[in-house]
């Protein structure tokens, strides 16, 4: 749900990186926060457990500019990905404005990134939302690891409707930016529509 | 879901009731956010305070808050409190939609605000029905061919977003 100030002339919009445990949901945001101008982001907050997996969000506030005399203004929130916090994912899905399923590609966890993506699904639904027409990009993560599943195999396994999709290695924010953009772009052309 | 969409008016409203609660209350700082976590309206000391991240986290509160009281057949609890050392926070929810948080110190009490956050709540309720009945309006006035600031957008637009 975008949040349209007129008084302060400005677009908030919320973006939800989903996906099974350790895909690197978190790593896709601290990367952009690393590289983004710090004018330009707030603080990055993590709510993590002592062993730093992620038990209910990340939160990273970032200002793109202006569009049409509009601030834009961009949250990015991560999801818990270990299957049991499905209460705290189904949560951070509420007024979300694009999605981005960042699905992780060793072959080990296949069965994994599927069961993420039914449990998206099914949670978007729950808020009203439909999987098939929200801005959507796919990620494939962990290009970079010798145990990942050649693209084509992935692409046909997760890519559902033709959405933009991007390898990735997070750490070295290969493909980062290029799936914000492409989601954030979504995003905004939705706003024409509306 | 239909957007959120704040006018000028309402904005200048909102701002007064929360000042006056302010004052009413003693309060540090009074601040409005939608359940989604985005900020609406802030009132006091605001200088020191990440409100952006408060406000992430306080829907982030709301929305687990929600949670439990559903996981026990409570439709939500509309009144949060969390007792600090020196500061301590008031979280109320605004018409199932928007959360009113108040920060105060020792200078005022958990009575007095409550008392006077039910004051405000009732008027802030008042203003954003008028909200939600303009951005009804705004839809059907779009539906027939009004032009949004946004009918626009160009993938150049967007493309200069990005470009550092």
């Amino acid at each position: 749900m975008t949040f349209i100030n007129y008084a302060a002339r400005e677009i908030n919009c919320k973006i939800v990186y989903y996906g099974p445990g350790l895909c690197g949901k978190t790593t896709n945001l601290q990367y952009i926060y690393d590289r983004t101008n710090p004018a330009a982001k707030g603080k990055l907050i993590s709510l993590a457990t002592e062993t730093d997996r992620t038990l209910f969000f990340d939160f990273l506030p970032l200002d793109l500019g202006t569009v049409r005399g509009f601030k834009t203004r961009f949250h990015l929130y991560t999801v818990p990905g270990q299957v049991f916090y499905d209460a705290s994912r189904k949560l951070i899905l509420k007024g979300v404005d694009g999605v981005v399923f960042v699905a992780d590609s060793q072959e080990a966890r296949m069965d994994a990134n599927i069961e993420s993506l039914q449990n998206l699904d099914k949670n978007l639904v729950e808020h009203g939302f439909d999987l098939q027409t929200i801005p959507y990009v796919l990620q494939l993560n962990k290009r970079d690891l010798p145990t990942a599943l050649p693209v084509d195999t992935l692409y046909r396994s997760l890519n559902f409707k033709g959405e933009p999709t991007f390898e990735a290695t997070a750490p070295l924010g290969i493909g980062v930016f290029d799936t914000l953009k492409a989601v954030a772009k979504q995003v905004l052309m939705e706003l024409r529509k509306k | 879901m239909s957007d959120f969409i704040l006018f000028d008016e309402e904005f200048r409203q909102i701002k007064d009731v929360i000042a006056r609660l302010k004052a009413d209350a003693q309060a540090k700082v009074v601040f409005i956010v939608d359940k989604n976590g985005q900020q609406i309206a802030a009132q006091g000391d605001m200088e020191s305070l990440d409100t952006t991240s408060l406000a992430s986290l306080t829907a982030g509160n709301v929305a687990a808050t929600d949670g439990l009281a559903r996981l026990i057949g409570e439709r939500e609890f509309p009144v949060l409190f969390h007792e600090g050392e020196r500061d301590n926070v008031y979280i109320s929810v605004v018409s199932q939609r928007v959360i009113l948080v108040v920060i105060f110190d020792e200078r005022s009490s958990l009575g007095l605000v409550r008392l006077r956050v039910r004051k405000a709540n009732a008027e802030l309720e008042r203003i954003f029905e008028v909200i939600q009945q303009k951005v009804e309006a705004e839809k059907s006035r779009r539906l027939s061919g009004f032009d949004s600031p946004f009918a626009e957008i160009t993938d150049e637009d967007i493309d200069n977003l990005f470009k550092d």
